[in-house]
């Protein structure tokens, strides 16, 4: 196997006294797409912020063999780009204008994108099949549509590490499949995408690997189908749960009664 | 930019000199505009073509009002374009930091103190920096998110400042500089010289620049700081240039003109419902309309009445109308 893409070694976080993360450690590697699963307040949000720099931490984070401490903003900002939850940006800029941002980092503090970052951010979105939106205000989108700016956004700023915060959260069911398909193409194509979920179903069907984050820590990682079982689910969210036979799908054991 | 967006910029440069042109004709003493072009053109007028006493009128008196009404227009609808950018929210105005009521406090300070009328722009500049640095400091101490720190810290500087006023003003001598004060505050370019012309352009030409050149990096504050710094972009360091760039030409706008409200409230929707919101375009678009709309305003505020109408009642009155028409406008295209 190739070098890690991404390597989380003991990551530790402490929220004032609270302590949010305590030794994670995980190996992703490049081409996989890579499905964080863990409760709400789990620490997915903490554990992503940590790799974008936003936080500090005790532990080491390596993209690519490198510390991301000794990195600068725009190094860092070629190596991992960040997919927020499209719901929370009103801007009325057009779509193309937005993923034009993306090639913010290789810009100097006072240039503004040329023809080549023009046609970089035109190429990202006809990448992942928005090309028609180019001239559409990002805040009269759609949530699957906004998604599919940012991932666009994202392609623009020429980073290989993706990371997805809930991509899927409030959108509906198609939407949802086809942000999901479109984080699997970019794996396919040799992006290591890392996205955090709350549907175990979403991993299921579309992750190479699922990292299982309980009680502070990844205690699981591997294959989806693999580690993904009933009792594994029933212990990390606390609801007792079935896994139908076929197809992966799952369904609560006794309604209403969470222990 | 694209062939629609390059006609609006020649309407609007257009427009510009347009205005310019008709400000400098129209009047007490009216000068045909083709006149205004030939004696603009050359340094002396074909001889004979103007009379001694309207040539003054046109270079002493009329010139630097109108430069002064384009250079404020132009500064105000900027730096208005810029705040509502970096605080994303339209409403936001230069005012809103302070930067105006700072200034007012300090020139109706030095207007109670009997100081000259260069004291008085120096004195309304530097409060108004100093009220802008006070809530810049502040916010610096909150552990507020930076948006929300900077708004709060604003209107708190700024009713500070208005109290302040308020009592400069009651302790004010009703014969003299009360009616200076208030006079002051209405906003006006009556009074425009050619020393306020020098002493606000370069200030207001500087920090045009400066936003000017940034424009792509304000644009990228629109995506919050974090999704900004995942983008290798320093938010603060952005933000804090702008507001550096915006509060130093709202203050030297306001300490030539008094305090003239709405146009940088109302410019940059003008702007943005022409160009859109990318600063690329909507900075030197409400640059533009800005130069354009306040010498235009100031036109009427000369020729309404027999006695000067203070120019910040008639923004008043043509802005909020105009403010409305915008809003139900852009709510029609939703």
């Amino acid at each position: 196997m190739n070098t890690p893409s991404l390597c989380v070694k003991e990551l530790t976080v402490d929220y004032g006294a609270r302590r949010v993360l305590s030794g994670v450690s995980f190996e992703v590697y490049g081409g996989s797409l890579v499905a964080l699963l863990g409760r709400n307040g789990s620490g997915k949000s903490t554990l992503f912020r940590c790799i974008l720099g936003l936080l500090s931490y005790r532990g080491r984070i390596a993209a690519g063999g490198r510390d991301t401490r000794g990195m600068s903003a725009s190094e860092r900002a070629s190596a991992f780009a960040y997919i927020p939850q499209g719901h929370e940006n009103a801007s009325s800029h057009t779509a193309l204008e937005m993923v034009l941002m993306g090639a913010s980092s290789r810009l100097g503090f006072w240039s503004t994108p040329g023809r080549r970052e023009a046609h970089r951010a035109v190429e990202a979105m006809e990448e992942i099949g928005i090309g028609h939106l180019s001239d559409r205000r990002y805040d009269r989108l759609s949530g699957g549509e906004k998604q599919l700016v940012l991932t666009a956004r994202a392609l623009a700023q020429d980073a290989s590490i993706l990371i997805m915060d809930e991509p899927c959260s409030n959108l509906d069911y198609g939407h949802q499949l086809r942000v999901l398909d479109c984080a699997a193409g970019l794996a396919r194509r040799g992006y290591l995408v890392v996205l955090s979920t709350h549907n175990p179903e979403h991993a299921l069907s579309f992750a190479d690997q699922a990292l299982l984050l309980m009680d502070g820590a990844v205690n699981i990682s591997g294959e989806p189908s693999d580690v993904m079982d009933a009792a594994t689910l029933e212990r990390m969210y606390g609801v007792p749960l079935d896994l139908a036979p076929a197809g992966g799908m799952l369904r609560t054991r006794r309604m209403g009664k969470v222990s | 930019m694209s062939s629609r967006h390059s006609f609006r910029f020649t309407l609007m440069a257009a427009l510009f000199v347009c205005v310019f042109l008709v400000s400098m004709s129209v009047g007490r003493f009216p000068v045909p505009v083709s006149s205004v072009v030939r004696a603009m053109l050359s340094i002396a007028p074909a001889e004979g073509e103007l009379s001694p006493q309207v040539e003054t009128v046109l270079f002493q008196v009329r010139f630097p009002r109108v430069l002064l009404g384009a250079l404020v227009g132009a500064g105000l609808s900027c730096s208005g374009t810029v705040y509502q950018a970096i605080f994303r929210n339209p409403l936001v105005s230069p005012e809103f930091l302070g930067a105006s009521s700072g200034a007012a406090l300090g020139a109706a300070f030095a207007i109670l103190n009997g100081l000259g009328y260069r004291e008085i722009s120096l004195f309304a500049f530097l409060s108004g920096l100093a009220a802008v640095g006070l809530v810049v400091l502040v916010n610096v101490r909150s552990r507020l998110n930076p948006v929300l720190g900077f708004l709060l810290a604003g209107i708190m500087v700024g009713s500070l400042c208005s109290a302040g006023i308020s009592y400069l003003k009651l302790i004010a001598d009703p014969n003299n500089s009360l009616p200076a004060i208030t006079y002051w505050l209405m906003g006006s370019l009556a009074s425009a010289r050619r020393e306020d012309v020098l002493f606000a352009a370069p200030l207001v030409l500087s920090g045009l620049i400066l936003l000017f050149m940034m424009r792509w990096r304000i644009n990228i504050l629109s995506a919050g700081d974090e999704e900004a710094a995942a983008m290798g972009v320093n938010a603060g360091l952005v933000r804090g240039a702008a507001i550096l760039g915006a509060t130093f030409v709202t203050a030297a706008c306001v300490s030539v003109s008094g305090v003239i409200g709405w146009i940088g409230l109302v410019v940059p929707h003008f702007a943005r419902s022409l160009v859109g919101a990318d600063c690329r375009r909507s900075i030197p678009a409400s640059i533009l309309l800005g130069g354009a709309l306040l010498p235009a305003t100031d036109d009427f505020s000369r020729m309404l009445s027999s006695s000067e109408v203070p120019i910040g009642i008639l923004t008043a009155f043509v802005g909020a109308p105009f403010l409305l028409y915008i809003i139900l406008n852009d709510r029609r295209e939703a």
